[in-house]
């Protein structure tokens, strides 16, 4: 064990501990009403939203595995620049709509919503187990992230269940302020994180390139296939198609995730969305830089350096960041680092679990089971939801192998992408039947499931055969391509045969 | 209801803005390369990631137009 990495570490965990229970506090309300536990009572202004949504977005997982892909792949882990610079402009468009609707009529979840619009409860389940499934897995990564900083920092050098004891602990903290005090905890605790990444990344990226002999050095040190994405060859478009469709791909699907949706309805207004998606690419900024270490992880040789090697074989490229770290850094200062990956695994998994447990309350258990719910019975039923649900991410990581949850997480962005058609579509018009958007999500997430099948869930970047070409391509795309053709068929049949429409509850002045 | 012709002026010019970032940041063959390099940064990864801030622009842009 370090101790020096270790104090700090510690000082800053129990920081953000002392924060989190004294959250429910701050900006005070009846945490009895699933609104204010779980929507924080839709009160937060541009600074606090620009925290909790860089907080909520940028997970640990991504400042772990971002690098990592550039570490092991090359220029293809850069793909995470496009896609979150082209994701503000989408939510710009987009998520002040659904803001204004769900204001009006009192909805906490995407699902709500498209109950509402398009009457429909199939569609509403549909959404709903969408977005639980989609995130589970993401919970369960953003624990991998406190596991590698954990080892780093000298233990789990043994196995078993002394080695998972500081991350049982971790998460059993995190299930408890999450409990008491609901989004407001990670929105407060979302201030440090943010900070001590902001520091970390900015001193990253001008003190290692100055050991390193400059970025010169450090891209010179990097081969010329990895410094660049495959050019086509022949019929085939190689990385390039792969590359702009992962991007505009993942772009498309990050606001539908639970996550980001919570977090968008606890803004106290429109304008507080509108102003952040052009603040907001500031963390994108720190996401290039972050991608950077993977390459200076690589032209420092961490990999090759025996104090290292146990890691390497055990985490594979995820270790490159923390390796690189205590490579180059006193140990004060990757105590510093190491507390920014953890906390910023902590504020992530304690939204996702809130906005997973906003879905199974709203949509799925007072749906089927129990129309009456309401008031403090429906906040606590979601407050011991969440509960659950960070019992079962921690369960899963520690009986499972890591691979599988990073095999779902995959699946999961597939996945997500096909409740485009019914909420981003869905602000913008009724004119797609509900009936015909259930099917077109079930069509999309059978064909996205069995293209990552094909792939033996290794990728998700699926070999499109077109024409005489091979257009490799980001399958939740090609998924989502077919779920549109289906729904909007099925539309136009249903239109056809004048079959009665289901009720908009919605007026387009709600939306303004 | 009628929109605000300027609201409806200000949407076209942040849409045309939007889709000539969007084109660029999809449109990898224009980037994918080493030189002009900048202070030792291959052009793919400093021209992407000034992209960003040109993203970030139009957002801006969007914003006061009142879109």
């Amino acid at each position: 064990m370090r101790t020096d990495i270790t104090v700090v570490f510690l000082f800053f965990f129990v920081m953000v501990t002392v924060l989190g229970f004294i959250a429910a506090r701050w900006r005070r309300g009846d945490l009895d009403r699933l609104d204010e536990w779980g929507l924080a009572g839709r009160r937060f202004g541009t600074v606090v939203t620009w925290f909790l949504l860089g907080g909520d977005l940028y997970t640990a997982y991504t400042f772990v595995a971002v690098p990592a892909l550039v570490y092991g792949a090359g220029a293809i882990g850069f793909f995470a620049v496009p896609y979150t610079l082209l994701a503000f402009p989408i939510a710009f468009i987009v998520f002040p709509r659904l803001w204004s609707v769900s204001h009006r009529h009192g909805y906490i979840t995407a699902a709500d919503f498209v109950s509402g619009r398009f009457g429909s409860r199939s569609l509403a389940l549909a959404v709903a187990v969408t977005g639980i499934l989609a995130t589970m897995p993401y919970i369960a990564l953003q624990l991998v992230g406190i596991e590698v900083v954990i080892a780093g920092m000298g233990f789990s050098a043994s196995t078993g269940l002394t080695a998972d004891l500081p991350l049982i602990i971790a998460f059993v903290i995190l299930a408890a302020y999450t409990y008491n005090s609901g989004l407001r905890a990670p929105a407060l605790i979302a201030l440090v994180k943010d900070v001590l990444i902001y520091v970390t990344v900015i001193a990253a990226v001008i003190v290692i390139p100055l050991h390193l002999g400059g970025y010169a050095a450090i891209f010179g040190r990097i081969p010329a296939g990895k410094l660049l994405l495959a050019p086509p060859q022949g019929n085939n478009f190689g990385a390039s198609t792969a590359y702009a469709t992962l991007a505009f791909g993942s772009a498309l699907a990050l606001f539908l995730y639970p996550h980001a949706i919570t977090g968008l309805l606890s803004a106290s207004s429109r304008d507080v969305i509108r102003r952040n998606m052009a603040l907001l690419p500031a963390y994108s900024l720190a996401l290039a830089m972050i991608a950077a270490l993977g390459f200076m992880a690589a032209a420092a040789g961490v990999a090759a350096k025996p104090a290292y090697a146990p890691y390497f074989a055990r985490y594979g490229p995820n270790f490159a960041v923390p390796a690189l770290f205590l490579d180059q850094f006193p140990g004060w200062f990757v105590g510093v680092a190491f507390a920014a990956i953890a906390i910023g695994a902590l504020v992530p998994a304690a939204i996702m679990s809130i906005a997973a447990a906003n879905l199974f309350t709203r949509n799925i258990y007072r749906d089927l089971f129990h129309r009456s719910l309401g008031g403090a019975a429906e906040a606590t039923a979601a407050k011991r939801v969440s509960l659950v649900i960070k019992v079962g991410a921690l369960a899963f990581i520690i009986l499972l192998p890591s691979q599988y949850a990073i095999e779902l997480q995959l699946l999961g962005g597939v996945w997500i992408i096909q409740t485009l058609p019914a909420i981003i579509i869905g602000v913008f018009t009724p004119w797609f039947r509900g009936r015909a958007l259930t099917l077109g999500w079930l069509t999309g997430m059978a064909a996205g499931t069995g293209m990552v099948a094909s792939l033996h869930f290794q990728s998700s970047t699926y070999p499109l055969h077109l024409a005489g070409f091979i257009v490799p391509g980001y399958a939740a795309l090609y998924s989502l391509i077919l779920n549109l053709i289906v729904a909007t068929a099925t539309t136009l049949v249903m239109n056809g045969l004048n079959l009665p429409r289901a009720v908009d509850q919605t007026a387009p002045g709600d939306y303004r | 209801m009628k929109t605000d012709p300027r609201v409806r002026r200000g949407r076209i010019i942040a849409g045309l803005l939007y889709l000539f970032i969007a084109a660029v940041a999809l449109w990898v063959p224009f980037y994918n390369r080493v030189e002009p390099s900048l202070f030792g940064i291959p052009f793919f990864y400093w021209f992407q990631t000034v992209w960003i801030l040109a993203a970030a622009a139009a957002t801006g842009i969007a914003y006061r137009l009142g879109v």
